[in-house]
């Protein structure tokens, strides 16, 4: 970033390159290298693991084996019954990669077409920009949960409906940071340089600008990701994300309170997964944007500051706080 | 509203404290502008509420009444939502009710399974009504809940920084931000309810036409898996702004003065550290207006979030509307009053920086 912003480099094709994977690699490490991060990073593999590894040792998870809510140890296995009298265990195993590769689509979604937006909005400016934010504020008016439930209220529920009501619901957030570092990037003496040299816009986008949104794209992915799983997970809760019979943990929660006496572990155990999960992503994010500040303290602090996502620019507290405004509510 | 820089709000110098007429001041300027621009914002939404629950491939009144529907019935309950009429003239008729505080009539109220079109219809403002005092209820004692434990908590830990307070209260804090709420409702339930003790109601079923006021019981375990969702942010906020004025040196020298540990709390770090404390406390009645539908919904609460997750599950097309704008509304009218408190704290905000 040194280099780029000191010595005028007009050539447009070298530096920025070598410095994309330089850039993504120092976040991560740096992430890393913080307790935070690396606690963050192990509860986000475990579950992880055991939801793409599970399905591979998990039996049917439709077969009855008994009344409902066995005990556990018993006909239905280590971790007993459910409602129905499947095994706890089998559906466990079953039951989470479904939420995260939705969650992962959907915070793929948010993230190109919050960057396109946000970039766009930056870069253009007048009435796309008006446009354009106008749309994330309407956008960030509604409730996240509430929004993506009123279109799964009408259309029926849907993997594909599910990414992208939490992918439009995430990509505002993604919108607003890209355009403050976009804007703040082509305000660069360098960049200005290389757009007065006469190279075309689009050149000075894709060689100059996109790089330098790399890490707040980082900072963000984390972000979105973390909260798209609690997103999704509460949608299979509420009975319109991932339908029965499927084993879902969200939808496992559901089916089995009713039986917690009987059988705490059909609660229990998909709960303690998925409040893993969620402590390690968020856990996670949060390493990889306090890096993210701390890298950049070599150059403008405030840009920086303006680069997370937080809602509130003052306090020491740089990151978590855009957890409330569109937390799973 | 970061991004929403204060452009040209006031020419006058900060010198000239309030001195022309009120509504010249900046925090009424400020208020007009965001005014118009949460009106403008309502409208959009209306049109997108709208848009989404009506015109979207769903076919409303297929979904009502299910695929077997007779063609016959579905042209009458069709004729009946008014789908029958041009896109444009249904949304200016169905704007023009709404803001006169018109939603139309539930569809599931008084129409028990497969009899649409009965006479004894409600209004869905009249039946979503009897439920908000429910939901603001449970969002302010809440809100109430949280403010002050975790101003207290914050201060605390802010003030033996690094202490076994502190450090544990930030990994509590750390851990009970992440979790989902429905997550944590369920472990309350179980920890208070079913499985380890059994202090609480696990459902808050009000017997109808009861206030949630005479049945308090009801009410501990909704409001405290919300306040364990809610607290963390206040706590890490205000414990962050604490710390950043005891560090200052009017703090350092009230101290060596001999002002007590107590006074310098309440009276000196305080009131400049509730900017921020009052942005989250924003931002947690914001989340709450989302956060009470899982929340009610597992608790069966009768508010409004849970009338939104039957109008969803009955499709009950224009109850979901008027909730989501309610809450539409709710939204903006709060990042503006959050806004106000802000400058209102903080003086020197009220003018751009130059």
């Amino acid at each position: 970033m040194s280099a780029d912003a000191t010595t005028p480099d007009v050539v447009p094709t070298k530096a920025p390159r070598a410095s994309l994977g330089g850039r993504a690699g120092r976040l991560l490490r740096g992430a890393l290298r913080t307790r935070r991060g690396q606690i963050g990073l192990l509860l986000t593999l475990i579950v992880v693991g055991i939801a793409f590894l599970g399905p591979l040792f998990a039996g049917s998870p439709t077969a009855l084996h008994g009344g409902p809510f066995e005990a556990p140890g018993g006909v239905a296995g280590p971790l007993g019954g459910d409602s129905l009298g499947r095994s706890v265990l089998d559906r466990v195993l079953d039951g989470g990669w479904r939420i995260l590769l939705i969650s992962a689509a959907a915070t793929a979604m948010a993230i190109v077409l919050g960057s396109i937006a946000g970039v766009v909005a930056a870069y253009r400016g007048g009435f796309a920009d008006t446009l354009i934010m106008r749309t994330v504020d309407v956008l960030l008016g509604i409730p996240s949960l509430v929004f993506v439930l009123m279109l799964l209220s009408v259309i029926g529920s849907h993997a594909w409906l599910v990414i992208v009501g939490v992918g439009l619901t995430q990509a505002p957030q993604v919108a607003r940071v890209l355009r403050a570092a976009a804007q703040d990037v082509s305000e660069r003496d360098y960049v200005k340089a290389v757009a007065a040299w006469g190279v075309p816009p689009r050149t000075v986008i894709r060689r100059h600008v996109i790089p330098s949104l790399l890490t707040p794209l980082m900072v963000e992915s984390a972000l979105r990701l973390s909260f798209s799983i609690i997103l999704v997970a509460s949608l299979s809760f509420l009975g319109l994300g991932t339908q029965p019979p499927t084993a879902d943990w969200g939808v496992m929660i559901n089916e089995n309170r009713v039986g917690l006496a009987q059988n705490v572990w059909g609660v229990l155990a998909p709960a303690i997964l998925l409040a893993t999960l969620a402590v390690g992503t968020n856990m996670f994010s949060d390493a990889i944007a306090r890096a993210n500040l701390s890298a950049g303290s070599a150059g403008d602090p405030t840009l920086q500051m303006a680069l997370t996502s937080s809602n509130v620019a003052e306090g020491d507290e740089p990151v978590g706080l855009d957890a409330i405004d569109e937390g799973p509510g | 509203m970061a991004t929403t820089p204060a452009t040209a709000e006031v020419q006058r110098p900060p010198e000239e404290d309030e001195g022309g007429r009120w509504w010249q001041s900046p925090i009424a300027q400020m208020v007009w502008r965001r005014a118009l621009l949460g009106i403008l914002t309502l409208v959009l939404i209306a049109v997108i509420v709208y848009f989404a629950t009506t015109v979207l491939p769903g076919d409303a009144a297929t979904a009502i009444l299910g695929q077997s529907a007779t063609p016959a019935r579905i042209a009458k309950v069709e004729a009946e939502l008014g789908l029958d009429e041009p896109l444009l003239t249904r949304f200016v008729d169905w704007f023009g009710n709404a803001i006169h505080g018109d939603f139309g009539n539930s569809l599931s109220a008084a129409a028990p399974v497969g009899s649409h079109g009965g006479a004894s219809k409600e209004a869905v403002t009249t039946l979503v009504n009897e439920k908000l005092l429910n939901s603001v209820v449970l969002i302010g004692v809440t809100a109430i809940v949280s403010t002050l434990l975790g101003i207290l908590a914050g201060m605390y830990a802010a003030f033996r920084r690094d202490g076994i307070f502190d450090t544990g209260g930030s990994v509590v804090a750390l851990v009970a931000s992440a979790l989902p709420e429905f997550v944590v409702a369920i472990f309350v339930v179980m920890l208070f309810a079913v499985n380890v003790f059994d202090w609480f109601p696990a459902l808050s079923l009000l017997p109808p036409g009861e206030s949630i006021l005479s049945h308090l019981n009801m009410l501990v375990l909704p409001v405290l898996a919300l306040v364990i969702v809610t607290t963390p942010y206040v706590f890490r906020m205000t414990r962050g702004a604490m710390i950043e004025v005891l560090d200052t040196d009017y703090v350092e020298f009230a101290r060596m003065k001999g002002v007590s540990p107590r006074k310098i709390a309440f009276r000196h770090a305080l009131p400049n550290a509730l900017a921020p404390v009052i942005q989250v406390v924003g931002l947690n009645l914001l989340y709450l207006a989302g956060g009470i539908v899982l929340v009610e919904a597992i608790f069966s609460y009768p508010g409004v979030g849970l009338a939104l997750v039957e109008a969803i599950n009955g499709r009950d097309v224009p109850t979901i509307q008027y909730i989501v704008l309610m809450l539409a509304v709710f939204y903006v009218i709060l990042n503006i009053v959050t806004d106000v408190g802000v400058l209102l704290v903080t003086p020197r905000r009220r003018y751009p920086r130059s």
